[in-house]
């Protein structure tokens, strides 16, 4: 296990250290992790049908494999529903206030290279009250990983619409319908600098993991949206998307490298109109070689963002996968780098003699008596 | 400097204390010059105080009122308790800062002014409808009327600089001529033009020139009849160096994390007057610190609050409007029992207030700013140069029982100077940390398990379990806790417990008791104040003295929880007078917790208080008939 967290530099398009750089992997003697391991003794309190047990079964599944020590995990949430996943799963968790969750992984993060951090978030704790620390966590590129549990509601408040919620919405405070503009997460985290951004659905276990895997193993902030089903107050909101047959016509799904096509026999495509926007088109009309290609790694976001707004709130195109994964130096990292080289430039750790010179100043004076 | 040694054409006499104020446009250079002066009369050992007094704005209108900027300096052969009730020298560079400080000073005082920019747009700027230099209103002074623009201009000429550039060099003129009257030395300033202008060569022998210039002209000017020293204060044997409260502030957070061997994490967001503190702290990497200038108040804190969580000294800093947007993060502090130090350079309020003055209206607030019971301990400096010691008083606070800690600056404090005696680094209290390491407890199975609320039986504080500790992981959060376990409760009995240790945890940190200076042992008045009142109580307390009144003080340096003896003291007193910088906030909480009819005296004038003030407020009530 090497904790050298040195900057390595840093050439466009060539990958930066993996996102778990730095944190301890299990000793050749270690028994093998399984998800027991990783559950916690507490009981489960979410609703009978939540979406997130489907999210927490697919992290303690997955986290075995990933071979890390299991204190060295730290998961940071907020206040809502989604923020209650710290304490089913047996690592360090921090059940944080509304909205903060970022800031204080912002700070852990920095001050301590060999932690993976994660931060567990929902519609209302990242994007209304939060929305100023997601935004900046994202464009610092601190080393965190980040899960949006987007249900487009408050649930543990009952029922309020959320910034997320579709226009014209009806809930206990807006019984006449929401008047306002949803935001779309995924176009926001690639305005705010994000160098990963996925989507992924609650109801696609295989999918889930291999987007968070991706996350994980990214060395920035890793932003992944979770469409997430509230059978309480907003059931059935992703229907559409786990309907075979409707989901075979809205979703598409992005692989980096691949033409982007779908619909139940891929006859669609998006395509490149000759004004720059995104299309669909059926690929029987314009042509293979007309179907855009995904390219996750392009630096320049605009493609991205553009294939992010291929979706509505009314789910009609809705891109999943990996939007964006690009190498960028992270803001801990770059820190850290900072403190490192002036501790070396100053010959080692600050001793007492250094600190005396520091009270002391250039201007002193002498009093005998 | 060469012109120094013929400096015998001029009597010499000799004061005990002088009170010099600068006064000029913001863009004049006025803090730099008082800063200067400062440093050479400290170099001198004269002890001292100053009161730098400056607008928010960072250039208001040029020449108008509330562009107006200047530094106080108190300088004496004895101890210096505050920056001086009143100047005996108004230096005013142009006429808003005579119109702006004139009523300060008192008559047969010395002003000296810069006529040249006494025209007339400049004075009808300010509205003196004809010069106060031509219409007798100034005959009560000593007025010592001096073209310092058009002299600098004069002796910069052959450095072929613009009129403008040559200009700007009229602060050094000046304070080269009060060197010269005060006859302090000159080696400092010219070392620090040497360093700050090295990259600028023309400018550098611009500000020497203008410098020695200044000096020359009260050398060789029949103005200036008589020039005076000021014997240095006796002091404790040792080193000495001059220092503002931000800076004392930002050292005593790095020689606590020195001292504790943990990383210092500072999360802050810049805001007048704390960001000194962010921007000496960010200098000193070498130290192993780390800052984080947050996207917000809430976001530096939350960043403080997880590297505490991490095992590092999480520091915040901040003024008023700043700490009432981190309660909420202070309250989870509370709830976690994590330790973290909160710094409120407090100015005056409410709202933005007044960015730049001083005040102490957050007391309060720091008290009790927080949803449900919430108890924080308060501490706060008494001076400049104790900002060093409150610095390592709170990270003691907070890494032993494991709790935010409220640490109250203010603006005085923070801009204000004075002498401070170098400690040696091995006399700094060790701070030691113990992080817990192994599991604490055995579960149902037999098995080892842990319990992050269990408590320390004397300080009550909790364990510190940082992240990577293997067989500790544990959740913690906001909502209430099971007694020992952490798990989260909503039993009423459990959250009546836990209410009742977090207070008793805070009520029983253990501070100083309370010290009281009562000469006589008579005294029918205590004086007791906190924060930085102290100065001006001690020297009002002075004055009464002298005027035969018996007056006791006392000083609350931990507002939270007070030392035990406090009540004791407070009704050995008939009377009680507390003077604040707020409408009673220290009052409000001395009288509702020991029912004793203390008296408030209080200012919020956005300027520390006057000894005179306090000498005449302990007059009054020592005489008021006992009812």
């Amino acid at each position: 296990m090497s904790t050298d967290l040195g900057i390595p530099s840093f050439q466009p398009g060539q990958p930066l250290l993996s996102g778990l750089a730095g944190v301890p992997k299990l000793d050749d003697g270690d028994a093998a992790q399984t998800r027991k391991d990783f559950t916690a003794d507490a009981e489960v309190r979410w609703c009978p049908g939540c979406g997130d047990y489907a999210i927490l079964a697919a992290v303690q599944g997955f986290m075995p494999e990933l071979g890390i020590k299991r204190e060295n995990v730290v998961c940071i949430s907020g206040i809502g529903c989604s923020s209650r996943f710290p304490y089913y799963l047996d690592t360090y968790g921090l059940h944080s206030i509304h909205g903060r969750a970022p800031a204080i992984a912002t700070g852990l993060a920095t001050s301590r290279p060999d932690l993976n951090v994660w931060v567990i978030t929902g519609d209302g704790d990242a994007l209304s009250i939060g929305g100023n620390h997601l935004i900046h966590a994202l464009r610092r590129n601190v080393n965190l990983t980040i899960l949006l549990f987007n249900n487009r509601i408050y649930g543990l408040t009952k029922g309020q619409y959320s910034p997320t919620s579709e226009p014209g919405k009806v809930t206990k405070s807006t019984p006449v319908g929401s008047v306002d503009t949803p935001f779309n997460p995924v176009s926001l985290a690639l305005g705010a600098e994000a160098t990963f951004v996925g989507r992924t659905l609650d109801s696609d276990r295989k999918h889930l993991t291999s987007v968070l895997r991706q996350a994980v193993e990214h060395r920035g902030a890793a932003l992944v949206e979770i469409y997430q089903n509230c059978p309480i107050f907003n059931d059935g909101a992703f229907d559409v998307l786990k309907d075979r047959d409707e989901a075979a016509a809205r979703l598409v799904r992005l692989e980096h490298g691949q033409p982007i096509r779908f619909g139940p026999e891929g006859e669609r495509g998006v395509i490149r109109a000759a004004d720059g926007s995104l299309q669909i088109g059926l690929v029987s009309e314009v042509g293979e070689d007309a179907v855009l290609v995904h390219d996750a790694h392009d630096p320049n976001p605009a493609v991205q963002f553009a294939l992010s707004r291929l979706d509505e709130a009314s789910l009609s195109h809705v891109p999943i996968g990996v939007l964006r994964s690009v190498s960028r130096p992270t803001y801990d990292d770059l820190v850290r780098a900072q403190v490192d080289e002036a501790v070396a430039a100053n010959g080692g750790r600050a001793t007492d003699d250094d600190l005396t010179d520091l009270l002391a100043g250039k201007d002193t004076w002498t009093v005998t008596n | 400097m060469d012109i120094a040694v013929t400096a015998t054409a001029h009597r010499i006499e000799q004061l005990d204390s002088v009170v010099i104020r600068f006064a000029g446009d913001s863009g004049d250079g006025m803090q730099l010059t008082g800063d200067r002066f400062t440093a050479e009369t400290a170099s001198m050992g004269n002890d001292l105080a100053t009161l730098p007094n400056f607008p928010a704005e960072i250039r208001a209108p040029q020449g108008t009122l509330p562009g107006v900027s200047s530094f106080q300096l108190h300088f004496a052969d004895h101890d210096v308790l505050t920056p001086g009730d009143a100047p005996d020298v108004l230096v005013a560079m142009n006429p808003a800062a005579l119109k702006a400080n004139l009523g300060d000073l008192p008559r047969g005082k010395t002003l000296i002014v810069n006529t040249d920019e006494f025209t007339k747009r400049n004075l009808s700027k300010v509205g003196y409808p004809v010069s106060p230099l031509e219409d007798h209103s100034l005959d009560s002074y000593q007025v010592h009327a001096v073209p310092l623009t058009s002299l600098t201009v004069e002796a910069l000429k052959e450095f072929g600089l613009s009129r403008k550039d040559a200009e700007r060099a009229k602060n050094m003129f000046a304070l080269g001529l009060l060197c010269w009257l005060y006859n302090r030395p000159t080696e400092g300033t010219e070392r620090f033009l040497n360093t700050k202008f090295a990259r600028k060569p023309d400018i550098l022998a611009a500000n020497l020139a203008a410098f020695k210039a200044g000096w020359a002209f009260g050398e060789t000017t029949e103005a200036f009849s008589v020039s005076y020293q000021i014997a240095p204060a006796p002091s404790p044997s040792g080193h000495y160096r001059n220092i503002t409260g931000n800076t004392a502030l930002a050292y005593g957070l790095v020689a606590a994390a020195h001292r504790s061997g943990l990383p210092l994490v500072l999360g802050s967001y810049p805001i007048t007057p704390a960001s000194d503190i962010l921007h000496a702290l960010s200098g000193l990497k070498r130290f192993g610190i780390t800052t984080i200038q947050a996207e917000d108040e809430i976001g530096a804190i939350g960043a403080a609050l997880g590297a505490a969580y991490g095992g590092a000294i999480g520091v915040t800093t901040t003024s008023g409007p700043g700490l009432a947007l981190k309660s909420e993060t202070i309250g989870l502090a509370v709830s976690l029992e994590l330790p973290l130090v909160i710094v409120d350079v407090q100015r005056g309020g409410p709202s933005t207030g007044l960015p730049t003055k001083t005040e102490q209206s957050d007391l309060l607030q720091a008290m009790f700013g927080r949803n449900g019971e919430s108890p924080v301990p308060v501490i706060s400096p008494r001076s400049p140069a104790d900002c060093f010691n409150a610095a390592l008083e709170a990270v003691r606070i907070a890494t032993t029982y494991r709790t935010p800690v409220l640490l109250l600056s203010d603006g005085y404090l923070a801009n204000g100077s004075e002498p401070w005696q170098l400690p040696a680094v091995s006399s700094l209290p060790e701070l030691k940390v113990d992080f817990i390491s192994e599991p604490n407890s055995v579960d149902k199975n037999g098995k080892p398990s842990f319990r992050p609320y269990d408590r320390d039986p004397t300080t009550l504080a909790r364990p510190w379990a940082i992240p990577g500790t293997p067989g500790l992981e544990h959740r913690i959060g906001g909502i209430e806790k099971a007694d020992g376990t952490g798990e989260i409760s909503y039993d009423p009995d459990n959250h009546d417990h836990m209410v009742r240790l977090r207070q008793a945890k805070i009520d029983g940190i253990d501070v100083a008791p309370l010290e009281v200076d009562d000469p006589t042992g008579n005294a029918g008045v205590l004086v007791i104040g906190w924060g930085s009142t102290y100065g001006p109580i001690a020297a009002g307390a002075r004055a009464a003295r002298q005027a035969g009144i018996a007056v006791a003080t006392a000083h609350l340096r931990h507002l939270n929880p007070f030392p035990v003896n406090t009540g004791d003291v407070l009704k050995r007193y008939r009377r009680v007078l507390i003077p604040e910088m707020n409408l009673g906030q220290l009052s409000m909480l001395l009288r509702a917790r020991y029912l004793v009819d203390a008296r408030g005296y209080n200012q919020v004038r956005g300027l520390p208080f006057s000894s005179g003030e306090i000498a005449d407020a302990i007059t009054k009530l020592a005489e008021e008939p006992l009812s």
